[in-house]
């Protein structure tokens, strides 16, 4: 591979283009300037909801009222899912990490639609701002749950459209993403990178993006009706008007639950990328990893029923979407083997995007595993709509792509920002992180399988000890947090200047200097083999 | 393709179709969701929807299905005569499109403002009075059509622009992009009404 | 750059088409006249298909464009009805 280190151009941090200042960011259509952008938004709207999160917890910490009336934490228990989930979980990683590396690994100059890729952001800030803002303005804070089911969200006299209308900005602004990146990996790959020659992380997006493509405009649709339902009076879920709620139940989930892996697909991606780098040797299975994320994609389109099985399905449909679900787990698991493989017979260096990935394969096992017992129809009774739903789905979604983003933030950042963070630190926060973690979900297994149900203000006493234990992992969490972003953050100011390639990675961002220049490459790099080929002779076979 | 694409401002043209192509395919799924909805309440409320679907005028929905299949051939000619660097042939026909477009909102002008006179509008007492089948047919019929006369309204400013771009020859015989995916987006609005138009006219 | 290839459909084919899809909705409006039961909404839709799957491939351009692009379009209206049958599973054995 011929790459030319580009010493003629300054890097995209000090590029100056038409506009000066703050502009020169936000008028930008650089993709490693918008990826920043979505970056510094996604840390705050993330603090914003993790610290609702934390009143929550501390509401729970003793049964009947702590610090907040009833009504107030069904608005926090309202928003800190619409934020967590439409604004950074959603967007997250494909926005942040898709953004800026997706062109650079797959050997071009930027994203097919630069200026769509900076409405996509303005789109999304205005989302943002409205779903953060439903929470303060006029009829109060939203009380429905990030669900909106009707026909309690038809009735509630709460701020539900600004909610209803935030969630539909923030998905268009998905859907231009995901549009744009598919025409990026179709039309901009370098020359002589064909299909299965492309990283796995572009792999990854490419299988998001079709799911961003087709599955969000149907929830769009679905919260204009509840929207039209709410102004104009319009019949289509409601049942005193001849509606069927459960009708609004398959429509939200039809894109809901393809959701979870636009969330989860990018972040098997990312340690995709990080496990071979640390373990200097090629990814095991290649083609099963790209088989089984389009697998992911397709099958998981189909399996939303299993949100539904205690709505009133009728048996036929219970069960097939039983057996579907079960059928997802197989090419999940595939990929679990192939990180595991990858890694085996490697010279394992244990730096700290290793350790965040390799937390993020075990708590995802556990949200995996748990999953299974949701998705069976007898274990389900039991189990829905109690606090082990909310663990089994924060295992999956916060242990999951959460700490693949940290991962990602621990991988990347030196090429990002130019500079290298602390090692000591980022290893003193993976413990509070990883430890506090545990601590503040596991406890809502069991106390989820004892018939605490979620979205409760109250509980009755035999549940305490296990919501305390929680409320302590939850700060512990909350502090692991502050330190990591602390140090990432004095490290992208005034940490040691980063070299090129500091950990060894053979795919193209590393071949090229830190932080990228303004157009990435000088001369497009020509690709004649396949990608993850280190030194080792034995292993380019 | 070229080893030194720029950041460029020009946009090749099989990116750009491709591009809006992927857009036409969530338009189709937007309006796919209304779809599965309609589905679903015919099949509950089959008796019900026939009589609502008796209030509304086939013949209006049929002259509108005609000016929309007209506007389609029209706005196709026009990029065959952009092609050929008919520029004059082009502007023509893109004018004719919007006129048609125009007709077709004229059009169900009427047949709302004729509903709403018998005081069929969501919300109305009329209505509240009805079976909840009739209710829910024309809350679709009101939800379906209102979006699709917004995306005809789109459509009618798309081609607009692509008048002005025309006659100013950013859109010529070697950059129509433009025009062809504006053509694209106004053949969806067709798709879209072909599929409307017996669902909510033709099933008395 | 430059539009390499030009496809271009000529103005009576064009017109050839408008033709038959005006014969269509005229023979779907004729039809409704017919009572077929359960099958009506069938035979609309069937119309209809026809009546779509001909603008898609002539005025669409379809017919000239790649392959992979083709079966794109095919796979996207293949997606959404699995999504009606699956829902359909539900709402028929209720």
């Amino acid at each position: 591979m011929s790459i030319s280190g580009s010493e003629t151009q300054v890097s995209y941090l000090e590029y100056q283009g038409k506009h000066k200042g703050i502009w020169s960011w936000l008028l930008s259509t650089d993709h490693k300037r918008i990826g920043l952008l979505y970056l510094y938004a996604i840390i705050i709207f993330f603090f914003v909801a993790a610290f609702l999160g934390l009143l929550m917890r501390i509401e729970l910490i003793a049964p009947g009222r702590t610090i907040m009336e009833p009504q107030t934490y069904n608005g926090l228990f309202t928003i800190h899912g619409i934020i967590m989930i439409f604004v950074i979980v959603i967007p997250g990683l494909a926005a942040v990490f898709g953004n800026f590396f997706l062109p650079i690994l797959i050997g071009a100059r930027d994203v097919a639609f630069p200026k769509l890729n900076l409405f996509s952001w303005y789109l999304y800030m205005i989302g943002a701002i409205l779903g953060v803002l439903s929470q303060f303005i006029g009829g109060g804070a939203p009380d429905t749950g990030w669900t909106f089911y009707v026909p309690y969200s038809v009735e509630s006299s709460t701020n539900v459209i600004y909610a209803l209308t935030a969630a539909f900005i923030l998905g268009f602004s998905s859907i231009l993403t995901g549009l744009n990146f598919i025409v990026t990996i179709h039309r901009m790959r370098a020359p002589g990178m064909g299909w299965m020659r492309m990283p796995l992380f572009p792999w990854a997006l490419y299988a998001t993006a079709w799911i961003q493509v087709l599955a969000t405009p149907i929830v769009g649709i679905t919260l204009l009706m509840v929207i039209a339902e709410r102004v104009l009076n319009i019949g289509f879920f409601d049942p005193a008007l001849g509606g069927d709620p459960v009708l609004f139940q398959h429509l939200f989930w039809i894109y809901s639950h393809p959701a979870v892996y636009i969330m989860i697909l990018p972040a098997m991606g990312i340690v995709t990328e990080i496990f071979p780098t640390f373990s200097q040797k090629p990814v095991f299975g290649y083609g099963a990893i790209v088989l089984s994320s389009l697998a992911i994609a397709f099958v998981g389109y189909f399996v939303w029923g299993h949100h539904m099985f205690t709505s009133g399905m009728s048996y036929n449909a219970r069960w097939f979407f039983s057996f579907l679900t079960f059928i997802v787990a197989v090419p999940s698991a595939i990929k679990v083997f192939n990180w595991i493989s990858t890694m085996y017979g490697g010279s394992i260096d244990l730096k700290p995007p290793l350790l965040y990935a390799i937390s993020f394969i075990f708590l995802f096992m556990i949200g995996g595993f748990t999953g299974l017992v949701l998705g069976s129809l007898a274990t389900n009774v039991q189990t829905h709509d109690t606090a082990f739903v909310m663990a089994h789905f924060h295992y999956i979604i916060f242990g999951g792509m959460g700490f693949a983003f940290f991962a990602a933030i621990h991988y990347w950042a030196p090429k990002m920002f130019g500079r290298m963070y602390n090692f000591r630190l980022a290893y003193i926060a993976w413990g509070f992180n990883f430890i506090g973690f545990n601590m503040l979900y596991f406890p809502l297994f069991i106390v989820g399988l004892q018939g605490m149900p979620r979205r409760a203000y109250d509980y009755l006493p035999q549940f305490q000890s296990g919501h305390v234990l929680s409320t302590i992992g939850s700060f512990i969490l909350f502090a692991g947090l502050l330190l990591m972003v602390y140090n990432l953050i004095r490290g992208a100011r005034k940490g040691a200047v980063a070299p090129a390639n500091p950990w060894k990675g053979v795919t193209l961002e590393w071949k090229i200097p830190s932080p990228p220049p303004h157009e990435n490459f000088d001369d497009l790099p020509e690709i004649t083999s396949k990608p993850y080929l280190f030194g080792n002779i034995s292993d380019n076979k | 393709m070229s080893v030194h694409n720029t950041h460029s401002e020009h946009i090749d043209s099989e990116t750009g179709k491709l591009g809006m192509w992927i857009f036409l395919f969530t338009e189709l799924f937007l309006f796919g969701g209304l779809f599965l909805v309609y589905a679903v309440f015919r099949a509950k409320y089959s008796a019900e929807f026939h009589l609502a679907a008796g209030e509304l005028n086939a013949f209006i929905g049929t002259m509108n299905t005609v000016f929309l299949l007209f506007s389609s051939m029209t706005v196709a000619m026009s990029l065959t005569a952009i092609q050929k660097g008919d520029r004059k042939l082009a502007l023509f026909l893109v004018f004719v499109t919007i006129l048609l477009a125009g007709l077709f909102m004229v059009n169900k002008y009427f047949e709302w403002s004729h509903k709403f006179e018998y005081g069929i509008y969501p919300g109305s007492e009329v209505l509240k009075n009805m079976s909840h089948g009739e209710l829910l047919f024309f809350g679709l019929y009101y939800m379906m059509t209102g979006l699709h006369a917004l995306h005809v309204l789109v459509g009618m400013v798309l081609l607009s622009i692509n008048v002005v771009k025309i006659r100013s020859g950013s859109v010529n015989s070697d950059h129509y992009l433009m025009l062809e995916n504006s053509a694209l987006y106004w053949h969806l609005v067709d798709l879209i009404w072909i599929f409307l138009f017996p669902l909510l006219y033709l099933i008395t | 750059m430059k539009h390499e290839d030009k496809h271009i459909s000529s103005y009576s084919s064009l017109a050839i088409v408008l033709a038959v899809l005006l014969l269509l909705t005229a023979f779907s409006v004729w039809i409704t006249g017919f009572h077929f039961g359960a099958f009506t909404v069938a035979v609309a839709l069937i119309i209809a298909s026809v009546k779509v799957a001909t603008v898609l491939i002539n005025f669409m351009h379809l017919k000239f464009e790649n392959l992979f692009l083709r079966l794109l379009v095919t796979g996207v209206f293949v997606m959404f009805a699995l999504v009606v049958i699956l829902t359909f599973v539900d709402y028929y054995f209720r």
